[in-house]
């Protein structure tokens, strides 16, 4: 089974977000760098698979030459291949042309699964892997807590929480399935791992200038750190004297008659 | 021009995300169409009187989709939006153009960008504001890093296709509301579109989901170790809720992920959130800011969780929560 994972380069958050003179990025300057962390599930995800029914796992980024060092960490955890589909210094990449990025490298292999993260945690835009399966005229799911492939490898099951319900998805590969933290607990690399992801070469391909005209636009102004609650906690007390004001607390806001 | 928007139903009523899409959606209408109201698109049997009582003026009621089909339900609505959504740059025009609003969940979102992969539109994921700036034009704020941060963006887009998040905007009714009339519509969709459809089976054993429940109790670090959750466990049945729980509580392997509240979580929107021993990372309260009310209990008076909610207690969980679930016992 090939499979191809889709990974991004993110800020690590940690205390606080902190913005750029120009409010159009976060100010990285005290901050690093890590995959989004649903996507470091879909590597976890795609390394078993992978281990189950043979077939190798290749890993690709749409960023900066910087990504590599995320990609490299892939490699660390048991991907064979990375490509990385090199940007501009300081450009964001929108969900659609970042979708047509992606669709040049997946189109450009045999692959019978793709997986990515359900949204980036920084843009969170919700949508490049169902515009990437409409553009290989792939099914797709998204948000999988689970994916379980058929023995016979023809199809899989995705499935999700929803509402207190439990939705499951039936798809024929190959197909996009967007996963969610949670679906797995990813490994630490190993130390063999690292020292391979050292060595290893990553493709470097430059983003294609000529994209999809799309049909219409959609631009950033600025970014901005929302207001905290300017709330002053009322203390009800000290451990369990507290106790009556909290339930007078508890009968105000209707909780308890 | 018409505002649509996707609703989705939580039983027999509309989905509390759907109630806000909706209010956001009303906002869209040109001030000068009096009486104009919001298309409302529902997949299964309509609440019509809650949703006039929110502003829609027309209700789609869309048969021929069994259950939950991302792509055949997109594929309804780029129906409905018409070739309006297929006009390039030369065919724009100056004034309100089409939009389509749903729920900033995992449908709304999913059907949402099924919607503009086969419009070739943009579309904006968890908006929290929406405004027009002239000439068709759209401003919007929206949520990024689970709405720690806030983007403001421009969309000049020949429909707009956007999400409205499910923890910012404050559902409100319509102030004139009149009745809501009904049209029943047969979905065109092919096999392609049906493929992937949802087989639905109960879920966990409470039947009260995270995201939806009226009452959550949190529990954190402070909690100690997975059968220090007997307590929160007893107090949220007695308040007829759920139990949450922070991201080390799911490192530590005490209870499972579909459990986390925060950015990588569920986003959840209760009355009241109970937040015990949780010192209140900002991957937190990505998740919990949405809450009507915070009581944070703690032992360090200090956390963030202690200042930023609404009540404060200052002491150990494990000996608040049994003398509270005391006091409750005691008072029936």
């Amino acid at each position: 089974m090939e499979i191809l994972v889709c990974v991004k380069r993110v800020p690590t958050v940690g205390g606080a977000i902190t913005l750029t003179a120009d409010s159009r990025a976060i100010d990285t300057r005290a901050s690093g760098f890590a995959i989004s962390p649903h996507e470091e599930c879909a590597v976890e995800e795609a390394v078993r698979l992978a281990g189950r029914f043979g077939g190798a796992v290749t890993v690709v980024s749409l960023g900066p030459a910087e990504a590599e060092e995320q990609l490299r960490g892939c490699l660390a955890l048991g991907a064979s291949a990375a490509v990385l589909v090199e940007t501009a210094a300081g450009a964001e990449t929108g969900p659609m042309a970042t979708a047509a990025a992606l669709h040049s490298v997946a189109a450009a292999g045999a692959f019978d699964l793709i997986l990515l993260g359900n949204e980036a945690s920084d843009t969170g835009g919700y949508q490049v892997g169902i515009r990437l399966a409409h553009l290989l005229g792939w099914p797709a799911a998204t948000g999988a807590k689970a994916i379980t492939v058929a023995d016979d490898g023809l199809s899989l099951l995705a499935s999700r929480s929803y509402r207190g319900v439990t939705e499951a998805f039936t798809l024929p590969l190959p197909c996009v399935v967007t996963v969610k933290e949670g679906i797995n607990l990813p490994r630490y690399p190993s130390l063999p791992g690292r020292l391979r992801a050292k060595r290893a070469a990553v493709k470097r391909i430059p983003v294609a200038a000529d994209g999809p005209v799309p049909a219409g636009d959609f631009r950033m102004t600025r970014l901005r750190v929302p207001d905290a609650p300017r709330k002053q906690a009322t203390v009800l007390g000290q451990g369990s004297a507290a106790v009556p004001a909290l339930v007078a607390v508890l009968a105000e806001l209707g909780v308890i008659s | 021009m018409t505002v649509w928007c996707l609703v989705e139903l939580d039983g027999d009523a509309v989905a509390d995300a759907s109630l806000r899409a909706l209010t956001l959606a009303r906002g869209l209408l040109p001030d000068t169409a009096a009486g104009s109201g919001v298309a409302a698109v529902v997949f299964g049997a309509p609440p019509l009187g809650d949703l006039a009582a929110y502003g829609a003026a027309d209700v789609y009621v869309v048969s021929g989709v069994d259950g939950y089909a991302p792509r055949a339900w997109a594929r309804v609505l780029a129906g409905l939006l018409g070739p309006a959504a297929e006009s390039t740059g030369a065919g724009r025009t100056g004034g309100p153009r089409p939009a389509v609003v749903a729920a900033g969940t995992e449908h709304g979102n999913e059907v949402l960008a099924h919607l503009g992969a086969i419009t070739g539109l943009p579309m904006a994921a968890n908006c929290v504001a929406v405004s027009a700036s002239g000439g068709g034009k759209l401003d919007l704020v929206r949520q990024r890093w689970a709405g720690l941060l806030l983007e403001e963006a421009v969309l000049d887009a020949p429909a707009a296709l956007l999400t409205v998040a499910t923890d910012a905007v404050a559902p409100a009714p319509a102030t004139a509301a009149g009745a809501a009339v009904v049209h029943e519509i047969s979905a065109a969709v092919s096999d392609a579109d049906l493929l992937v459809r949802a087989v639905e089976s109960p879920g966990g054993p409470s039947g009260v989901s995270l995201a939806t429940a009226r009452v959550v109790v949190g529990g954190g670090r402070g909690v100690g170790s997975a059968e220090g959750f007997a307590p929160l466990e007893e107090l949220a049945e007695l308040l007829g809720g759920v139990v949450g729980v922070s991201r080390v509580v799911t490192s530590e392997g005490w209870r499972p992920h579909s459990m986390q509240v925060g950015q990588t979580g569920t986003k959840i929107t209760p009355d009241l959130y109970l937040a015990c021993g949780i010192s209140g990372a900002i991957q937190h309260f990505a998740g919990c800011s949405g809450a009507r009310h915070i009581i944070a209990i703690n032992t360090d008076a200090s956390a963030p969780m202690m200042t930023r909610a609404d009540y404060a207690v200052v002491g150990d969980l494990h000996e608040v929560l049994p003398a509270l679930v005391k006091a409750l016992r005691d008072r029936v």
